[in-house]
């Protein structure tokens, strides 16, 4: 007996499903709505601000005005670069972790974990210094490392379980039909790695470029990422609503369209594995 | 199969990780431990010589320490509640047949998406504003006069932040886990004449605990560290005064670096606390 369910049912869950979604998506269609309002009409009583006319002149002086770009491209640099580095760091460890696991695998893995939990503010100051120190205080390098280090321990988490599902046995398969390591490495694990490797790359981009203590803490106006540029907005002067609109739009935009391909692996990737 | 020259080889290739992290890891955390029993106030003299405990006994005894605990607790607690529930609900529901339930999770899981420092600005501006807010609108419209979110209410209007920022996560993994329950088992037991709440409480709660547990130690791990959003809002003030917010006033606004370095030290024991509870859980799974 299949599950049947009667179409009046179905209607019911329908309509309670499609309210709930959209009161909790209300506050990102509400600043879509308001990034294409002028600044006058953008303050008035929500059905006055629905009849009034659309413009895209909120997005053009947030470009013009603000170094827009500068601070999207830092956010792409410290994204894309914590997250590349921390795989290139990751990919070997969680391989031998997952091929030639050793007594220690276990340990090592939790201890990795372990380092996730460190509350950020607990070394801030340490953190900070060493950046003065270093030099590299607002800078886009900086950043990339931290960043990196502080999502390492997911990116090798999240590998390790995709490797740990590619089966053994291919590789005992193609060593007997006389494959080299070489072989054996470009030909048959690669690509039963990359879907792995790919889904790890897009939800570490998602959590970096949306990391909002070490990015607010550790830059000012040269190295500042869109959370922290953004974060600039909360002292205004005068009317905002339309171009904070707009800037956010922006700024959020490109990572949820990234989510919404990623939504099975932030499970894998946020829990560590312990829910699949 | 792993051979003595594997197993070096395998060695090397862990090695690039583990002194990452492990640098990561003791560096900064000698230095707190080292500040910390330091009087140490960069502006106003530097290094002011050992101290013994002294900055331990102050943070704790200050008089913004235990309204800093309470505030953690209530943003914490609150938040964790309201996804919990909202998210076991909203699991069910998403989990019924539903006409265009895609859209419905895209619907669903965008504000995770969010960076915290739009979310909070948005919130604030845009819908908890007293004057040209959304919400004041809508009040004004019934005939009522506006609230003052963020002063007035301020912990609620945070925590009400803060969870529509985190119901997305534990709704997805909610989902995922009463997804992953045997249809069998379900319908084995409607056949056997259980109605839909002896199924939820017989059958669906049991196989969510696991998953519940998961939420809310992840959740309590972040939260615990919610920075930005109190940054953006009230940066601290109406009450909304966090121990992480605290203790990123002493070190980086007041420049003490050394009370500020004990709190960091407590911060860090009680994230211990809660993370013992989760590698467990993440550990049994290790085994399997």
């Amino acid at each position: 007996m299949a599950r049947t369910v009667s179409t009046r049912r179905k209607t019911l869950t329908t309509i309670a499903a499609w309210t709930i979604g959209i009161v909790i998506f209300f506050p990102i269609l509400w600043i879509i709505v308001l990034s294409f309002k002028t600044e006058g009409d953008a303050i008035k009583t929500p059905l006055e601000v629905l009849t009034s006319l659309w413009t895209f002149e909120s997005y053009a002086v947030v470009q013009e005005r603000s170094d827009y770009f500068k601070h999207f491209t830092n956010s792409v640099i410290i994204a894309l670069g914590s997250t590349l580095l921390g795989v290139l760091v990751a990919v070997p460890a969680a391989w031998s972790m997952a091929f030639v696991p050793s007594p220690r695998t276990r340990g090592i893995l939790m201890w990795m974990l372990s380092t996730k939990m460190l509350p950020a503010v607990g070394v801030l100051y340490p953190i900070y210094l060493l950046f003065i120190q270093l030099g590299i205080l607002d800078s886009r390098i900086g950043l990339v490392v931290v960043l990196m280090l502080i999502n390492l321990p997911i990116i090798v988490w999240m590998l390790y379980t995709y490797f740990r599902e590619i089966p053994g046995e291919i590789l005992e398969a193609a060593r007997m039909d006389g494959a080299t390591l070489r072989a054996e490495l470009l030909y048959v694990l690669t690509p039963m790695a990359i879907p792995g490797i790919a889904s790890t790359v897009l939800l570490n981009v998602i959590l970096a470029w949306n990391e909002a203590f070490w990015t607010l803490n550790l830059t000012a106006a040269k190295a500042a990422p869109l959370t922290a540029f953004i974060a600039s907005y909360s002292s205004p002067e005068g009317l905002f609503y339309a171009k904070l609109s707009a800037a956010s739009v922006m700024a959020i935009a490109p990572i949820l369209i990234m989510g919404w391909f990623s939504q099975k692996q932030l499970v894998r990737g946020l829990t560590f594995g312990a829910v699949k | 199969m792993a051979t003595q020259h594997s197993r070096s080889a395998a060695r090397m290739m862990m090695a690039p990780a583990t002194i990452l992290l492990l640098g990561w890891m003791l560096v900064p955390l000698t230095m707190t431990l080292y500040f910390s029993f330091k009087k140490y106030l960069p502006l106003r003299g530097g290094d002011l010589g050992w101290v013994g405990f002294d900055n331990y006994v102050r943070f704790v005894s200050s008089s913004s320490f235990w309204p800093a605990v309470a505030t953690t607790l209530v943003i914490v607690g609150g938040v964790l509640i309201i996804t919990v529930i909202l998210g076991v609900l909203l699991a069910l529901l998403l989990d019924q047949p539903i006409w265009g339930q895609g859209v419905v999770r895209i619907l669903v899981i965008a504000p995770f998406f969010v960076m915290p420092t739009v979310s909070g600005l948005v919130w604030k501006n845009m819908f908890m504003d007293p004057v040209n807010g959304f919400f004041a609108h809508l009040w004004r419209a019934v005939g009522a006069e506006p609230i003052q979110w963020l002063s007035q209410a301020s912990l609620p209007s945070l925590i009400m932040i803060i969870s529509w920022q985190w119901l997305p996560f534990a709704t997805l993994i909610l989902l995922t886990a009463i997804q992953s329950l045997d249809s069998e088992q379900r319908e084995a037991a409607e056949m056997d004449g259980a109605g839909p709440i002896g199924r939820f409480s017989f059958i669906i709660l049991p196989h969510l605990a696991r998953a519940i547990t998961v939420v809310v130690l992840i959740q309590t791990i972040f939260l615990l560290s919610i920075f930005a959003e109190i940054f953006v809002t009230t940066a601290g003030a109406f009450g909304t005064k966090t121990l992480t917010y605290l203790i990123f006033q002493r070190v980086l606004e007041s420049q003490n670096v050394g009370l500020g370095s004990a709190g960091g030290v407590y911060a860090i024991i009680l994230a211990n606390i809660v993370a013992i509870f989760l590698m467990r859980v993440v550990g049994k799974n290790l085994d399997r």
